[in-house]
């Protein structure tokens, strides 16, 4: 299995092409609303790209109250 | 429908719905493009009886409270049910609040019953304030077969084969405690009783008739005063099915629209944006003749729909537009926030209506509603059937404070007689939002006189409910405020909050300061964060119990400096 890391990574990545964001602008820790200026249904439809992408499925309510890149990976890296 | 003049309450009003609609289908309940199951009214009195049977067994009983804490589902509404049959009283919370917020409305409304998804609980079950609860009977959903439950029980195992009791209520007895805010400082809880809802559902179906056959698209949180009415109490009394999607991803609600055939749905301002942004990128994306062909049928339907909505036309004339909503959409319902009428008038001209109304919670669900006759983008309507609306000392532009006045407006807050009489005065209800009338009658909002906001996605924020999270913060003091409270703008959109920084005699806002508060912030929900600090430069005026003065503190600000000037981005 990928390390948590290279979850995160992969997020980062995911979430600049996305959203057409440097991704030498985007580290872990970044509140994702603020650095990527997305609204909680942006931030959902983020979701579904990274579920397609790791092949898993996230309930919404497992990323209610989450705001940064890591603690999404961590939540993601749980499911795979 | 049902004559809800000759109920005495909801539940009496459900029981018959119930038999009366048996045969209709009642319930569907659908995750992302699957479909969980459907359910006719039958089978909905079937699956809610045991459950009823069984709080009854456990004391539960007339005015007994019990609190909700589930998305959107069926077992939310079986549960209410089962509670109003019994005769008491519905505590409907957000589940978007987090296990520390639910703690102490749970303890606030004196909840003996709670029923909740699995996630939920095991959230507040690993809570530090846990131990503050007391509740008798704690029902859970969702509980995967090896998950510790303590104390709880299961939803499979909360039935009794015995016939339970049907509780009579009055007409002022209370149906339901409804938090407006609260979470972190002083708990509003709405007590509205069982004629405000039912005079509301009378007044809201005469303008937006349910039948059986109408499917309406359940997306906003069932607690939410909007989809508790129209996506509960209006379809059952009308025999109409409600559609419920377990997630809020835009391309499913996008699918549920054809999938189901929807004919109502109410949303926030939020996801009408992302509807809208999604029909001009497709537009967009046209090529040019299509798009110069779509553009004249909408001019078309503009001219044809000036003075009130054809919808027949307008389906024949835009219906790719209409088939990607189902085809059988009759109209939109916006609340819970100011809408941009930009957004409105884009939607009229295709031929959509938007049902955009103002209401409070404190007000039932909506005190106004556009009645398209004409479409006022500009306004949130008329009052409806039986709502008196005034302005208080109106200003040389006709704005100032609005007041209602109606059946629907709550009893009380609960256990806080102060701040009832401060809210109701005279019968009339202080919203502490100001408008004014226009001469055809349609209201029209122009901000607030009250230190709050609210958010696109409906949700209201009170700044005294998040300042502890800046509990500990290295400066004297601090106190959060809704920037339009202290420089008042005649708007009702982009409202946001900013801290006040009282800081020590010689300290100056630093990088270390900034990243204190940036990371405070962070553990705010997002619609809840602050964006900007103010510096100040002296003491707070304090009461004799050393609460903040907050609105002398405000004035002060005021009189002492512009937004531009004062106010710093985060």
């Amino acid at each position: 299995m990928q390390s948590l890391e290279q979850t995160v990574d992969e997020i980062l990545n995911l979430a600049s092409s996305h959203f057409k964001v440097s991704r030498s602008e985007l580290s872990p820790t970044d509140d994702f609303f603020k650095t990527l200026k997305i609204d909680s249904l942006q931030a959902l439809e983020l979701l579904t790209r990274l579920e397609n992408h790791f092949r898993i499925e996230l309930p919404d309510y497992e990323v209610q109250g989450v705001s940064d890149f890591q603690t999404l990976g961590e939540r993601i890296q749980a499911r795979l | 429908m049902l004559d809800l003049n000759r109920y005495p309450s909801l539940g009496a009003a459900l029981k018959d719905a119930l038999d009366r609609f048996a045969g209709e289908i009642c319930l569907i309940e659908a995750d992302r493009d699957r479909e969980n199951h459907r359910l006719t009214y039958r089978e909905f009195r079937d699956r809610a009886l045991p459950i009823t049977a069984y709080l009854q067994e456990r004391g539960f009983d007339s005015g007994s409270r019990a609190a909700i804490i589930m998305t959107n589902q069926s077992k939310w509404l079986i549960s209410a049910y089962a509670v109003f049959y019994s005769g008491g009283v519905l505590v409907p919370l957000d589940y978007k609040l987090s296990a520390l917020e639910h703690i102490p409305l749970l303890k606030h409304s004196k909840a003996e019953v709670l029923v909740t998804e699995y996630h939920f609980w095991r959230a507040i079950t690993q809570s530090p304030d846990f131990g503050d609860i007391k509740i008798k009977t704690v029902i859970v959903t969702d509980a995967p077969a090896s998950a510790e439950l303590e104390g709880a029980i299961r939803w499979e195992e909360a039935n009794s084969e015995s016939t339970p009791n049907f509780i009579e209520r009055e007409r002022s007895d209370w149906a339901c405690i409804v938090y407006s805010s609260g979470t972190g400082g002083r708990p509003k809880g709405c007590v509205l009783t069982h004629d405000n809802y039912l005079e509301q559902c009378v007044a809201l179906t005469s303008l937006y008739p349910f039948w059986p056959g109408v499917r309406y698209l359940s997306i906003l949180p069932t607690n939410h005063a909007i989809d508790f009415m129209v996506g509960f109490i209006g379809p059952f009394v009308c025999g109409a099915t409600v559609v419920h999607l377990r997630t809020l991803r835009p391309e499913f609600v996008r699918e549920a629209f054809t999938r189901y055939q929807i004919t109502y749905m109410a949303l926030v301002p939020m996801v009408l944006k992302n509807l809208e942004t999604g029909l001009r990128t497709r537009f967009a994306e046209l090529p040019p003749a299509k798009r110069f062909v779509l553009n004249r049928l909408i001019w078309l339907n503009k001219k044809f729909t000036q003075k009130e909505p054809n919808l027949e036309l307008s389906r024949k004339l835009l219906k790719q537009v209409h088939e990607a909503f189902g085809g059988g959409l009759r109209a939109l319902f916006v609340g819970g926030a100011f809408m941009s009428p930009e957004t409105l008038q884009f939607f009229y001209e295709l031929g959509i209506q938007v049902g955009n109304g103002y209401g409070l919670t404190e007000a039932g669900t909506a005190v106004t509603l556009n009645d398209f006759k004409p479409f006022r983008a500009d306004t949130v309507g008329k009052p409806l059937p039986g709502m008196e609306v005034k302005i208080l000392n109106p200003d040389a532009e006709g704005i100032g404070q609005v007041a209602v006045r109606s059946r629907t407006v709550m009893a009380q807050y609960l256990d806080d007689p102060e701040l009832t009489s401060e809210t109701i005065v005279d019968g009339w209800l202080m919203t502490g939002d100001l408008g004014r009338f226009d001469s055809m009658g349609h209201l029209q909002l122009f901000g607030r006189a009250k230190n709050m906001i609210v958010t696109e996605e409906g949700k209201n924020v009170y700044p005294e409910d998040i300042e502890s999270a800046f509990d500990g913060l290295p400066v004297k003091e601090y106190c959060v405020f809704a920037a339009n409270y202290i420089w008042p703008e005649r708007s009702m959109l982009g409202e946001k909050l900013v801290i006040v920084l009282r800081l020590d005699e010689g300290q100056e806002v630093d990088d270390a300061l900034i990243a204190k508060l940036l990371e405070r912030n962070r553990r705010l929900l997002n619609f809840k964060r602050i964006s900007g600090y103010v510096v100040w430069r002296q003491d707070f005026p304090r009461t004799a119990s050393m609460k903040i003065k907050r609105y002398q503190l405000a004035e002060q600000i005021r009189e002492s400096f512009d937004r531009q000037t004062a106010l710093k981005e985060l």
